[in-house]
Parts: structure tokens; C-alpha cells; sequence
């Protein structure tokens, strides 16, 4: 398993990081080393510890054993300090439907003490940004699901975190508003933001700089996506994805 | 400004955008206690007329017919049965065939001629709090209407002394109503407030608020101060009803009842968080809510006296805030009394408001496990 290339800093690194459910492992002492302002891919099948993953990072849970840095910062030790710098979108969005795009913005932003001037600066350059201009004063119920995907990225941007999780971000919407949300993303990385992000896309994974690939809970691959194909021995990175999935002895 | 204070204001900001926007929530809010009130309140009312009376006439003159017939038309009473004696009576209250007696002694006719003040009894079956009310109520409209002599100004002529048997503890008038503001108020804060909660953590967006910085205090106080309002308004609601259609007293001071309201609301909405944590969705916490209703109203003192209660029942009592606050309500509504009287009480809803808000916010973990 290669380590990353260059000697760039790193934004997330995880040492051992385990976690149990009873008797359930769900992630089993992953070592994970993200640079910082790449897209990382963290790919595997459903079940195998992609979100449980990312909660312990985000600090939502505790790991069992292990330890992780985000920013620099250990996630188990100073879980406060950390939610600062981070930015999280879920899988459901959490978005409230009664509340407009602009109170989204605003509730968000002022979570993070980007309030008065400040504050509504932030909110107009994300509604500008992300051309929610006409949309402003729409409740989010009203939404459509790429429009709501594109608002759950500003709410998990809005105080411009360092290190960006998105947790399988582009379920369910279609095509056009993937592409566009891909777009976004890469704009986000071309400023300097790392972003971990979950998918079991395949052609997603291809636009990640570096990947990780999970299965069961521990760690099978990891490096750029041509490197995995070369370390799975598999033709393609989907070749690489079903071959794994074959291995799993039918329960 | 303190810096760590802003994710509270965001959260308070928009706990107050969602609720002016959830305009049905709100409406029910008011408007189902508004009903509740009115459909009790009227209950109450058919309840406490016409209260199958037995008449033991010893006196048996024109006096004592006239008095009979006034009680009558109070509409509080409805003769059932004339009796030969004072056994019969307790036999028939006993089998609860009726509620009140009215007793004509012999000397009713002197004493009214004699210009003594002359007495007749209404006995009534008070294990009933409102068969009491009715008959205290009867009992003294009669007196201040029946006039034998005919003479408009002339002093009462005659005293209707009401016994309240099974239940000599009777002490208040309007015995239900000040308790269906207490009733009320707790239902609605611990329900809406757990399922506001747990609406957050159905739809993802707790999972979402625990990734910003915004601690756990703040988080929880966002929940509660909106409601708080609620609460108050409610709480007006009713009274302002009680007042107007069935002229609930209001004897005490009302700025002393809205204070001390006030650990009691916070408490409330405290047992709402806490039942937030217990449960996963928005249909269980409806249903914790209904079942720890119960309690409150048998247990409380709301409907039973609670001196009439087992002992083990009236221990389980003093674990309810509804016990402390109905104390409060009947004291300051019913019996006017003030702060010197309820401070007890003061103290024991400050007590539970702190014990049972720090419990939530600790069982409340920043995490999803």
C-alpha cells in the first residue's frame, strides 16, 4: 500500500482507528493519510465502514480504539476544536423544509459566530456562488433534489471549513446535477480544501485524486486510481469493485 | 460578545423562523387547549346541575314549600324523592341513589316568624367535588333568593347550612378548572417539546447540528426558551377563558402565578427533552408523552383529592411537578393566598425544573451513539 507521493502536509491521518458494534466490526485499525487539498475517494460496498468512518471522524462517534487527526487536530481529544475547521454533509442533507435558503445560510453561518456584516457577506457570496439567487426566499421542502444537494454543500461550507466530508453526496439526483455538483467540489479542492467523500460511483472514484477502498471494514487499497486497479490485479477500477464484492463468502 | 453565545442565538432564531411558519402546530397549540377547556368546562356544568336531591320536610308548611321550590329552580337540585327520616337519607347518599339532602327541622316556621335566623341543612354527597360545588353554590343562591315575607330589602331570612359528607377536606369551589391549566400545559410542553426534538433527529438534521460547534447547553436552551413563550401564552389562553366562560376566580396575584409558572413550564419542557433522548420517533414520543400524562392526572390531585389516596399512590404524587403547580394554581386562583403560603412549592419546582433540565442535557450526548 503506497503512502502518499509527495511530502505535501497531510489534513486527515488515522492510526489503527477501530470501531465495534458488540461483536460487529465496522472498522477494523484503519490507517488512513489524506493530503491536504486533495479529493479523496473512500469507496466499498454498503456495510463496509464508509460512514462509520467518517462519523468518527467528524467526532459524531467515538472510535473504539485508534486515533485521528483532522487538521491537525485529534479528533478523540478535542472534538470542539475540531468541528471548527471541519464541514460535514449527510447522506439525508439535514435540511429543515420550513426554513427558506436564506435562513439555511443564515442559521448555519451564525452557528460558526459569522454573524452581523460578517455574516451576511458570507451569505450573499454563497447565494451568488451557487446561483441560489432566484431561490433565495424558497423553502427547502420546495426543492428539488439537486437543488437541495446544492444547498446541504453551502450549509456544510458556509464557514469555509479546511477539511470538507461529504457522505455519499450524489445519491439520487440525476445526472446533470451530479456533473454540476462534481464541478463545485472541484472548486472548493482548487481552493485549498480537502475533501473526503463517499461513493460507490464508479465514475466518481475516477475524478478523485487518491482513493481508499474498504471492504468489510478494513482497508484493501489505497493510492491513485490507477494504482488500486495495478494492486487489486483488475482491469478496470469497477472490475477492481465486483472482485472484491465476489470475495465476500455468501452468508 | 462572547463568542461561544452565537450558536445559541442562530438556534433561538430559528426556532422562532420554524414556528411562526408551523402555523397548524401553533394553532393547536392554543387553540386544542382552548377546546379541551371548553368541552371540560361543560362537562363540568351539565355535571353539577340537577343533582338528584331527597327532601326531608319536618317543618311541612307554606315556608318550608317555598324553600323547597326556590332550591328547585337554583337548578342545582332536582328532587328525587321525599323522605320520613334522617336513616333514609343516609341510605339512599349511601347507594348513591342521590347526591343531596335537603332537611327542613320543625322549628323552620317559628324561627322565620319570630324574625330569628331560621336554618335548614343541605347534606351532600362531597366524595364528589362537584356535587359539593353544585350544592354550596344551590345552596347559596336559595339563600339570597328565598324571601317568605315578601319584603325586597328584609335580611336573609334564612341560613342553608351545606355539610359536606365523606369528604370534610373540601376546600375549593372551581375544583377542576385551575387544574385543567396545569394538566394542559404540562401535556403540551412535554409532547411538543420531545417531539421537536426528535423531528430533528428523524429528518438528519440533529446529526448535522452535533458537527458544528454549538454545545449542548445551547442546543437544548434553543428548544426550550421558544416554548417557554408557549407555554405562556397557553397558560393566558386558558385562564382568560376560564374567566370568561366559567368564571374561574382569579382571588390571587396574577404577576405571583405567571412566576411561579414558570419552574413548572421549564420542567415540563425539561421532561420533554428528557423523553427526546429515551425515544427514536416522532410517534414514540407522542406516545411517552399520553403515558406519562396519566399519571399526572390521577396522581396529581386533579381529579381525585390526593388525600383520599392510598399511600403509596400519594408518594408517587410527590414525584410529579403537576402535584406542586395544581397546589399553586388552587391557591392563588381559588384560595388567593400569596408567596408566604406557596413557597414551598417555589422551591420544589425550582428543584425539579434544575434537577430534570441537567439530567436531559447529560443524557443528551454529542454523539450518535
Amino acid at each position: 500500500m503506497s503512502l502518499p507521493a509527495t511530502s505535501a502536509p497531510l489534513a486527515i491521518v488515522t492510526r489503527g482507528l477501530h470501531k465495534r458494534f458488540g461483536e460487529l466490526v465496522a472498522v477494523e485499525k484503519l490507517d488512513l493519510a489524506v493530503r491536504r487539498g486533495d479529493i479523496f475517494g473512500l469507496l466499498g460496498a454498503n456495510g463496509s465502514g464508509k460512514t462509520t468512518t467518517i462519523r468518527m471522524l467528524t467526532g459524531l462517534m467515538p472510535p473504539t480504539a485508534g486515533t485521528a487527526e483532522v487538521a491537525g487536530i485529534d479528533v478523540v481529544r478535542e472534538p470542539e476544536a475540531v468541528r471548527r475547521r471541519l464541514g460535514y454533509m449527510s447522506q439525508r442533507y439535514g435540511l429543515y423544509d420550513d426554513l427558506t435558503v436564506e435562513e439555511h445560510l443564515r442559521f448555519y453561518a451564525g452557528l460558526y459566530g459569522l454573524v452581523g456584516a460578517e455574516g451576511r457577506t458570507r451569505v450573499d457570496q454563497l447565494i451568488s456562488d451557487l446561483d441560489f439567487t432566484p431561490r433565495r426566499r424558497q423553502l427547502a421542502g420546495t426543492l428539488s433534489g439537486g437543488w437541495k444537494q446544492r444547498l446541504s454543500l453551502a450549509c456544510a461550507t458556509a464557514h469555509r471549513p479546511d477539511v470538507l466530508f461529504l457522505d455519499e453526496p450524489t445519491a439520487g439526483v440525476d445526472p446533470a446535477a451530479r456533473r454540476h455538483f462534481w464541478q463545485m467540489i472541484r472548486g472548493l479542492s482548487a481552493g485549498g480544501t480537502t475533501i473526503l467523500v463517499t461513493t460507490h460511483y464508479m465514475d466518481e472514484a475516477d475524478r478523485c485524486q487518491r482513493l481508499a477502498m474498504l471492504w468489510r471494514g478494513r482497508l484493501v487499497a489505497m493510492g491513485e486510481p490507477h494504482e488500486i486497479i495495478v494492486q487489486l490485479g483488475q482491469p478496470t477500477l469497477e472490475d477492481a469493485f465486483i472482485a472484491l464484492q465476489e470475495q465476500e463468502p455468501v452468508a | 460578545m462572547n463568542v461561544s453565545r452565537w450558536p445559541f442565538w442562530a438556534m433561538l432564531r430559528k426556532e422562532f423562523i420554524q414556528m411562526r411558519r408551523d402555523r397548524l402546530t401553533l394553532g393547536l397549540m392554543v387553540g386544542v387547549p382552548a377546546i379541551q377547556l371548553v368541552l371540560f368546562g361543560f362537562a363540568i356544568r351539565t355535571e353539577v346541575r340537577h343533582l338528584p336531591t331527597v327532601v326531608l320536610d319536618e317543618a311541612r308548611t307554606r315556608e318550608s314549600r317555598e324553600l323547597i321550590a326556590v332550591l328547585v329552580n337554583s337548578t342545582y337540585f332536582s328532587i328525587v324523592a321525599e323522605v320520613q327520616g334522617r336513616d333514609e337519607i343516609r341510605a339512599r347518599i349511601g347507594r348513591g341513589d342521590a347526591a343531596a339532602a335537603v332537611i327542613i327541622p320543625h322549628q323552620f316556621t317559628r324561627d322565620i316568624k319570630r324574625r330569628r335566623s331560621a336554618e335548614a341543612q343541605v347534606i351532600v354527597d362531597a366524595a364528589d367535588p362537584l356535587a359539593s360545588q353544585a350544592a354550596l353554590q344551590g345552596a347559596a343562591q336559595a339563600g339570597l333568593a328565598f324571601r317568605p315575607d315578601a319584603r325586597p330589602f328584609a335580611p336573609a331570612a334564612v341560613t342553608l347550612k351545606v355539610r359536606p359528607w365523606y369528604n370534610p377536606m373540601l376546600d375549593s369551589a372551581t375544583y377542576i378548572v385551575p387544574g385543567i391549566i396545569g394538566v394542559l400545559l404540562s401535556m403540551t410542553m412535554i409532547i411538543i417539546n420531545s417531539m421537536a426534538v426528535v423531528r430533528e433527529r428523524e429528518r438528519g438534521t440533529l446529526e448535522q447540528l452535533i458537527v458544528t460547534p454549538i454545545d449542548r447547553t445551547s442546543l437544548m436552551l434553543g428548544k426550550i426558551v421558544p416554548f417557554l413563550l408557549v407555554g405562556y401564552v397557553q397558560m393566558t389562553v386558558v385562564i382568560l377563558l376560564g374567566r370568561v366562560l366559567f368564571d374561574v376566580p382569579l382571588r390571587g396575584s396574577i404577576p405571583l402565578l405567571y412566576l411561579l409558572a414558570f419552574p413548572f413550564i421549564v420542567a415540563s419542557l425539561g421532561l420533554g427533552l428528557f423523553f427526546s433522548t429515551l425515544v427514536r420517533t416522532q410517534a414514540q414520543a407522542m406516545q411517552a408523552g399520553f403515558l406519562f400524562i396519566m399519571p399526572n392526572i390521577l396522581l396529581s390531585g386533579f381529579m381525585f383529592p390526593r388525600a383520599a389516596m392510598p399511600e403509596p399512590a400519594q408518594w408517587l404524587g410527590l414525584a410529579l411537578p403537576l402535584t406542586y403547580f395544581l397546589e399553586v394554581l388552587r391557591g392563588i386562583l381559588l384560595r388567593g393566598v400569596g408567596i408566604e403560603a406557596l413557597w414551598p412549592e417555589l422551591l420544589t419546582l425550582c428543584a425539579f425544573a434544575i434537577i430534570i433540565v441537567a439530567l436531559s442535557v447529560r443524557r443528551f450526548q454529542k454523539t450518535l451513539e
